[in-house]
C-alpha cells in the first residue's frame, strides 16, 4: 500500500509553489486583461460553490451573474473589503491546484480600477508608484511652504506671536491655494467615480426600477460604509489579519482615521464659518469648537494610523496585493504625519517655533491633499460606489432562476 | 509526558472527540497526517449539519422531528441502519449546534441554491473549512496537542485493550486511551479496484473514479483494525457517490465539480446513447444515484447535454461547457459517434410531450414510447447552442467501517476494547449502510466524535486511578 507519508511530501512540495493553477476558460462579452481574467475566473470557482455567501456582500452580488465581464470584475473588486474571511475557509485556496485567493485578486484589480479610472488618466500612472507619489509631495509640499515662510514672515523662528497663523501666512492666501487644490482632488475624483458608475450602473439594465429603490438604497449603503458592516466577517466578531482569528481591530482603527479626518475637516469647516460669517478671527481658544473639533480629530488620526500600520505589517502575506503595500503604508503614514504636525503646531503656537511648525503642517496636508486622487483615498470612494450599486442592485428582480431552490 | 488520550485524525469527528476529552479534563494528543494546509479531511468540503428541531430554531426554519429525520435515513438507507444508533445521531443533532458556537462554528441560513434544506439543514458560515479552523483554534486555546504530517501506521494492542500507536516515521506513541477518527478508504485507489472488481466488459471501473474529498483518507488503520481483528459492517463497495464534472482534479474537487444540468436536458453515455430518465425527480434527491449510473456505463463517463432553454435554470458549472452551433458539432467536440447522437437526440425530441414547463416543481413535460423515458422537465434539445458537460464518478466517502454500539468502542469477537473507540467516517456505516441525505455525514461525525472522546477521557482517569491505586498498594 502507498505509504501516506509519501503523500505528505508530496503535498509539501505542491504548497512550495503552484506551476500554474488551473485554467478555467470563460466567455466574457469583452477580451478582459490579466487582473481582470484572474477575477474572472476565481468567481467562476466561487459560483459554482458559493460557501462564502454569509461573510459580504460580494458572493451575494457574484450570484446573480453566471459570466464576469470588465465591467463586472471591477464592481466586485471594489466591493471586497479586503477581509481576508473567505481565505481562510477556501477549500480551494492554495496549495489547492485551483488556486483561490479572492482578497488577493480583487486587490491587484483595485490597483487597476484606480490607474484606469483616474482622471486625468495620464495621472493614473502615479498609482503605479504611489509609495514614491507620497514621498516626493511631502518633500515637494515641506519645501515649497518652508521657502514661503522665510519669503513671507523673513525667518523659521521669531519672537512668539500668540498663535496669530495668519501672521505668517495671509488668511486669504491659505484660503486661495488650499480651496483650489481641494477643489482640483473633488473635481478629479468626480469624474473617476463618475466613470466608474456609468461603466457598472445597474440602471443601464432598469432605469425604472432603479429610480424606484435609489433612496432606500443610498441609506443602506451610507450605513454600510460608515459603519464599515462588511469587516465585521458576517457573524461580528471581524475581519482576519494575521491568521484565521477574527480581529474587530482593523475595524475599529480604520474608525479611528475616518471619524478623526471628519473631525479635522469639520475643523477647518467650522473656523472657515467662524471667519466669514462670524467674523470671529483666528487664533481660536483652546476651549472653541475648531480646536476641540481639530484635536480629538487629530487624536483620532494618531491612534487609527498607528493601529492600522501595526496591522498592516502583521498581515498574513496572503492578504491584498503585496506591490500595494508601498501605497498602503505611505498614504498611513501621511496621515499619521498631518495629525502628529498638526498637534505639534497647536502645542508650539505660542513660541517662537510656530512659522516652522504652521510650515511643516501646512506642508504635510498639501502634501496629502495632493495625493488624494492618486493613492489610496480613492478606495473609499470607489468602495461607497460600489456599496451603492450593490444596495440598488439587490433590490432589483434577480433574472436568474437556478432551479435548485 | 503520556497523553490521557490520543486521538487519529484531524477532521470534525476528531476534533469533536479531541475538544470533549480536553474538556472533560484529560489531556489530548490529536495527530494529523496531513500537512497543516490541508488539514481537516473531508470536513473542509461541508458544508452543513442535518438538525433535528421541533420548532423554528435561529437558522432552522419550521420543524424537522426525530421521527422524520428517521423515516428520512430509513428511506435512504434501504433499511441498512441500526434504529438505536441512528436516533442516537437524530437527538444528538438538536442540541450540540450550543457547544459547536462555544468552540467558535458560526451558523448561517442556506446558500442560494440550497432552500430546498432551509428546514432541515443548518449551515456552517464559511463551510467545513472555516468550522474546522474554530476547532483548531478551540483545541490550541485549550492546550489540545496538535502533531501535523504524523500519520500513524499501527495500533499496538495489549489483547482488546490500547496501548500504543506506530506512525509511519517510525515512531511509539503511547497512550491511555485512544480514538481512531482517520476516516475511510475512498482515497485508496488499489483498495477502491479491489473492492470494486473487474466488470462484464473486462474495465476496472473504480480506475475510472475521481475522488471529491482529501488524498490522504487511505483507509490504513481501518484495514489495520480489520486484519487485527476488529468487528466491521458495511459493504467496501458502498460509499456516498456522486456525478461530478469529469474535468475535476483527482483529489479535493468537493462541492464546486457537481454537474446540475442533468434533469434539464439528456445524458449519454459514451455509446451517445441516453441510458436513465434523466427526470425521474428533482436534482437534489436525484445527485446521490447518478454516480453509480454512470459508473455501470463503458468507460465510467456520460454527457449532459443541455441546449440554450437551460442557461441560467441552474447552478453555474465549474469548467464551461463544450459548445457548438449545432448537434452534429457538439458530438464531434464530445468525441461522440455522430449518427447515433443525432439518433438518440431524433427519437428524443419526437417523444417529447411539452406541457407546462416548470423547473421547480415536478411538471408535466415527459416523453411518450421512448425507453428510458424521461418523465419530467422534457422539452426537445432544438435551440443553439448546445452545450456538453462531461461526467465521471466521484467519490465522496466510503461506508466499510469498524462495528460499534452506542459507547463507540472497537469490538473483538463482540468484546468492546476498555480504551479504544472510534468516530467520524471509520464507523459512520453503522447508521448509513448505504445512500446519502445532506448534512448527515456531519451529525453522525459530531455525535460520535462528542462521544468517543468523553469515552476516551473516562477510560484514560480510570487507568490514571487504577495506576494510583496500584502505586499506593506498594
Amino acid at each position: 500500500m502507498q505509504q501516506v507519508i509519501e503523500l505528505v511530501e508530496r503535498a509539501k512540495a505542491d504548497a512550495g509553489g503552484i506551476a500554474s493553477p488551473r485554467v478555467i476558460p470563460i466567455h466574457a462579452a469583452l477580451p478582459l486583461n490579466a487582473s481582470e481574467a484572474e477575477v474572472a475566473r476565481i468567481l467562476q470557482i466561487c459560483n459554482a460553490c458559493r460557501y462564502c455567501e454569509g461573510f459580504c456582500a460580494v458572493f451575494p452580488a457574484m450570484t446573480r451573474r453566471l459570466e464576469f465581464g470588465s465591467a463586472d470584475t471591477h464592481y466586485l473588486a471594489n466591493l471586497c473589503h479586503n477581509c481576508g474571511a473567505c481565505l481562510h475557509a477556501c477549500q480551494y485556496a492554495p496549495p489547492h491546484e485551483f488556486a483561490v485567493n479572492v482578497p488577493k485578486a480583487m486587490a491587484e484589480l483595485r490597483g487597476q480600477t484606480y490607474a484606469d479610472y483616474a482622471w486625468p488618466p495620464a495621472l493614473g500612472a502615479l498609482y503605479k508608484r504611489a509609495g514614491l507619489t507620497v514621498a516626493l509631495s511631502l518633500a515637494g509640499g515641506l519645501a515649497l511652504f518652508l521657502v514661503l515662510a522665510v519669503a513671507m514672515a523673513g525667518a523659521l523662528v521669531h519672537a512668539p506671536l500668540a498663535g496669530n497663523f495668519y501672521a505668517i501666512f495671509p488668511h486669504n492666501f491659505l484660503a486661495a491655494v488650499f480651496g483650489t487644490v481641494f477643489a482640483f482632488v473633488v473635481f478629479a475624483l468626480g469624474m473617476g467615480v463618475r466613470r466608474f458608475w456609468r461603466e457598472v450602473s445597474p440602471a443601464r439594465d432598469d432605469p425604472a426600477g432603479t429610480a424606484r429603490v435609489r433612496g432606500a438604497a443610498a441609506g443602506e449603503a451610507a450605513q454600510d460604509a460608515l459603519r464599515l458592516k462588511y469587516l465585521d466577517g458576517g457573524h461580528g466578531e471581524g475581519c482576519n489579519n494575521a491568521d484565521d482569528r477574527f480581529t474587530l481591530w482593523r475595524r475599529r482603527f480604520h474608525h479611528c482615521t475616518f471619524y478623526g479626518f471628519m473631525l479635522c475637516f469639520a475643523s477647518t469647516g467650522v473656523a472657515t464659518l467662524y471667519h466669514y460669517l462670524l467674523g470671529l478671527q483666528a487664533p481660536y481658544a483652546l476651549s472653541s469648537l475648531p480646536v476641540l473639533l481639530g484635536t480629538a480629530g487629530g487624536v483620532g488620526l494618531v491612534i487609527g494610523p498607528v493601529g492600522l500600520l501595526w496591522l498592516n505589517l502583521r498581515r498574513d502575506p496572503q492578504h491584498g496585493d503585496a506591490a500595494q503595500k508601498p501605497m498602503d503604508r505611505g498614504f498611513i503614514v501621511l496621515l499619521l504625519l498631518v495629525s502628529l504636525t498638526g498637534l505639534a503646531l497647536l502645542a508650539l503656537r505660542d513660541t517662537r517655533f510656530m512659522a516652522l511648525w504652521l510650515a511643516i503642517h501646512l506642508g504635510t496636508v498639501m502634501a496629502l491633499f495632493l495625493t488624494l486622487p492618486y493613492g489610496k483615498f480613492a478606495h473609499g470612494i470607489f468602495r461607497s460606489a460600489a456599496l451603492l450599486k450593490y444596495a440598488i442592485e439587490k433590490r432589483l428582480p434577480n433574472r436568474l432562476q437556478l432551479g435548485s431552490d | 509526558m503520556t497523553p490521557d488520550v490520543l486521538v487519529i485524525g484531524g477532521g470534525n469527528a476528531a476534533l469533536c472527540a479531541a475538544l470533549m476529552a480536553r474538556e472533560a479534563g484529560a489531556s489530548v494528543l490529536l495527530l494529523e497526517a496531513a500537512p497543516r494546509a490541508w488539514r481537516g479531511g473531508n470536513s473542509q468540503h461541508t458544508r452543513n449539519l442535518r438538525c433535528m428541531h421541533d420548532a423554528p430554531q435561529d437558522v432552522l426554519v419550521d420543524a424537522y422531528p426525530e421521527e422524520e429525520y428517521w423515516q428520512d435515513l430509513l428511506k435512504v438507507t434501504g433499511g441498512q441502519t441500526d434504529e438505536h444508533l441512528a436516533r442516537l445521531v437524530i437527538r444528538a443533532s438538536s442540541n450540540c449546534r450550543d457547544w459547536m458556537r462555544s468552540h467558535g462554528v458560526h451558523f448561517q441560513p442556506p446558500l442560494s441554491g440550497a432552500l430546498h434544506v432551509a428546514r432541515t439543514n443548518a449551515f456552517f458560515m464559511g463551510g467545513g473549512k472555516a468550522l474546522v479552523n474554530a476547532y483548531y483554534r478551540s483545541a490550541e486555546r485549550l492546550g489540545v496537542q496538535i502533531r501535523y504530517e504524523t500519520p500513524v501506521s499501527s495500533v499496538e494492542l495489549d489483547g482488546d485493550r490500547f496501548v500504543a500507536v506506530h506512525t509511519e516515521r517510525g515512531e511509539r506513541i503511547e497512550a491511555r486511551s485512544c480514538v481512531l477518527a482517520c476516516g475511510g478508504f475512498e482515497s485508496n485507489r488499489e483498495w477502491l479496484r479491489e473492492a470494486w472488481g473487474q466488470n462484464a466488459r473486462g474495465e476496472w471501473p473504480a480506475d475510472n473514479f475521481l475522488v471529491r474529498g482529501t488524498r490522504f483518507n487511505q483507509g490504513v488503520l481501518l484495514k489495520h483494525m480489520i486484519e487485527a481483528g476488529a468487528d466491521t459492517i458495511g459493504d467496501p463497495s458502498q460509499g456516498h457517490m456522486v456525478a461530478i464534472d469529469a474535468r475535476a482534479p483527482l483529489y479535493d474537487g468537493g462541492i464546486c465539480t457537481r454537474i446540475d444540468c442533468v434533469s434539464l436536458g439528456i445524458v449519454v453515455n459514451r455509446e451517445a446513447r441516453r441510458f436513465y430518465d434523466e427526470g425521474e425527480d428533482f436534482w437534489p434527491k436525484r445527485y446521490a444515484i447518478w454516480g453509480r449510473l454512470v459508473a455501470q456505463q463503458p468507460g465510467q463517463v456520460g454527457y449532459s447535454v443541455i441546449d440554450q432553454k437551460a442557461i441560467g435554470r441552474f447552478m453555474p458549472p465549474v469548467f464551461t461547457g463544450t459548445t457548438a452551433q449545432t448537434l452534429p458539432e457538439l458530438a464531434r467536440k464530445l468525441g461522440l459517434d455522430e449518427a447515433t447522437f443525432m439518433q438518440t437526440v431524433a427519437d428524443y425530441n419526437a417523444a417529447c410531450r411539452v406541457g407546462t414547463f416548470d423547473h421547480t416543481a415536478l411538471d408535466d413535460c415527459r416523453t411518450e414510447g421512448l425507453s428510458p423515458a424521461k418523465t419530467h422537465w422534457a422539452r426537445p434539445i432544438d435551440t443553439a447552442p448546445f452545450y456538453g458537460y462531461p461526467l465521471k464518478p466521484g467519490i465522496t466517502f466510503t461506508y466499510l467501517g469498524l462495528k460499534v454500539d452506542d459507547t463507540t468502542a472497537v469490538r473483538f469477537g463482540g468484546r468492546p476494547s476498555p480504551n479504544l473507540f472510534v468516530a467520524g467516517e471509520m464507523m459512520a456505516g453503522n447508521v448509513l449502510g448505504k445512500g446519502y441525505t445532506a448534512g448527515v455525514g456531519m451529525s453522525i461525525g459530531t455525535a460520535f466524535g462528542r462521544i468517543a472522546g468523553t469515552q476516551a477521557a473516562r477510560a484514560a482517569q480510570q487507568k490514571n486511578h487504577q495506576e494510583a491505586v496500584h502505586a499506593a498498594g506498594h
